[in-house]
């Protein structure tokens, strides 16, 4: 993804905005979320690491959180955006509240409120560098989505962000099956999430893993996964190499 | 009180020989022909009340809301143009957002009871504007406990534990001059203000109201709410209950 650097701007219908800058990349970034619908509502998991490049700087930031009565939000990327992105969440959700009606914004009006940001800033050269992963439950019925920088959006039965699309999705895909209960969600979510802290080299081995339900969000304290080094090929992993190039 | 301001009552930015400005007190009088508007500052948090007078049998109950949250933590109860209400509403909200966004925590009661009323008087400053033709009640809780401030169309504002506004202020204020407010529960607040209110209501001149309330105290977790539907009813028919004791005697 090639953003020009320049400070001219591209096309004279913008006119003199040069002062500002835009997105360039990414600074402190959030690795994988993944989650998955479960007999009950949503069952979202993701790690509290916050890279600075390939430094793993930041180790309690929490990359999930609920939103008014019925969404969680789970995010990817860069976290000054994802913090941003609370805010005008915290907003919308305020001026929904203060109707005082009886309703309330559910989770399919959060997530398409997030798509029409996210592609709009897209379309300005000006992203918020982030996939969300937006699940909740209301008046009984599930929904999970995603949305991501480009604002690519859609919903699924399991999502994932960043390398949990190539890590965690095929072992959703083999074993996510309708009505999973709640322990066989965490350990599903365990599962990916071991193979991601195995295999992301911006993975940390601590993790929270939050379910919405019909009652309400909670997130769980952060724990970690525990691993297997022992194996044999691992033990001495220069034996048997062939020389160097 | 009335007394005619031949000549010196054309403009708001025109002061009376007595040093009156009687624009703004022609606006005051808008919102003494309104519904009474009831506020008070129990031990717990406030209650607001208001006594909505019914235009006509078309209407739907619950519209027409005349209290409106203007924050998590704080409400705003309007008495006059209805119109002119929902300006300042408007203006309240924004600026409470913006206080957040800017500070970080949620505006502090006085700091928006002061720019409303701040608002307020702007629009007494010029002759191209008039002022508002209604007071509002604002009630909210914050670090410093609950507050109650009331703001009148002339840009006043005080602190208070006991206001009232509209057709019925004057009994309405004896009334609740009457409570022991600092002793008294938010719970047992709403069914008083609900007795108030039904007893300031003239029978004889205006026909139906509808009774809203709202709340803001440690029951409802320092949040600016209508009145759970269970208590309301409750006030209600205790207020029935306590004209129709009256009216006995």
């Amino acid at each position: 993804m090639n953003f020009i650097a320049s400070k001219q701007p591209e096309n004279r219908l913008l006119g003199p905005e040069s002062d500002t800058q835009r997105t360039l990349y990414p600074y402190v970034t959030g690795t994988s979320v993944v989650a998955l619908k479960y007999k009950d509502g949503i069952l979202m998991a993701a790690d509290m690491g916050g890279s600075y490049g390939s430094t793993l700087r930041y180790k309690s930031v929490e990359r999930m959180k609920p939103i008014g009565k019925h969404s969680l939000l789970g995010a990817s990327g860069e976290i000054s955006d994802f913090q941003e992105i609370l805010r005008y969440l915290d907003e919308l959700i305020l001026y929904d509240n203060m109707w005082d009606d009886g309703n309330s914004l559910g989770p399919k009006e959060v997530h398409n409120y997030l798509t029409r940001v996210m592609y709009n800033r897209r379309n300005k050269f000006n992203p918020l560098w982030n996939s969300l992963v937006l699940g909740g439950v209301k008046n009984g019925q599930t929904y999970l989505g995603m949305v991501n920088m480009i604002g690519v959006n859609f919903e699924d039965n399991h999502v994932a962000t960043g390398f949990g699309n190539h890590l965690a999705r095929p072992i959703l895909r083999q074993e996510w099956h309708e009505n999973l209960s709640f322990e066989d969600g965490v350990k599903l979510l365990e599962k990916c999430m071991r193979v991601l802290l195995y295999r992301d080299r911006s993975a940390v081995n601590k993790l929270q893993i939050a379910k919405i339900t019909e009652e309400g969000v909670t997130i769980s304290q952060p724990y970690s996964l525990k691993t297997y080094w022992e194996f044999s090929a691992f033990e001495n992993p220069a034996q048997g190499a062939i020389g160097s190039w | 009180m009335s007394s005619i301001g031949t000549g010196y009552d054309l403009s708001v930015t025109t002061f009376s020989p007595d040093g009156r400005v009687f624009q703004i007190e022609y606006a005051a009088k808008a919102v003494d022909n309104s519904g009474t508007v009831i506020g008070i500052k129990c031990k717990d948090g406030i209650v607001m009340g208001v006594e909505k007078l019914i235009a006509s049998k078309m209407m739907l109950t619950g519209s027409n809301r005349r209290i409106h949250s203007v924050h998590r933590h704080s409400g705003m109860a309007v008495a006059g143009l209805a119109a002119d209400g929902r300006q300042i509403v408007a203006r309240a909200k924004s600026e409470a957002t913006n206080y957040e966004s800017v500070y970080g925590e949620p505006i502090p009661v006085k700091e928006l009871a002061e720019r409303i009323a701040s608002y307020v008087h702007l629009c007494t400053l010029y002759w191209w504007l008039r002022p508002f033709g209604c007071g509002v009640i604002l009630g909210g809780y914050d670090r410093d406990g609950p507050q109650l401030y009331m703001v009148e169309p002339s840009g006043i504002s005080y602190r208070y534990f006991g206001a009232a506004m509209g057709k019925g202020k004057q009994a309405a204020k004896t009334e609740i001059e009457k409570l022991k407010l600092s002793e008294m529960t938010c719970r047992d607040g709403v069914i008083e203000v609900a007795k108030i209110i039904y007893k300031v209501h003239d029978e004889a001149k205006d026909k139906a109201f509808e009774l809203e309330m709202s709340w803001v105290c440690d029951e409802s977790k320092q949040q600016h709410q209508k009145v759970p539907d269970d208590l309301l009813e409750e006030a209600k028919v205790a207020a029935r209950a306590a004209l129709e004791e009256m009216d006995a005697d």
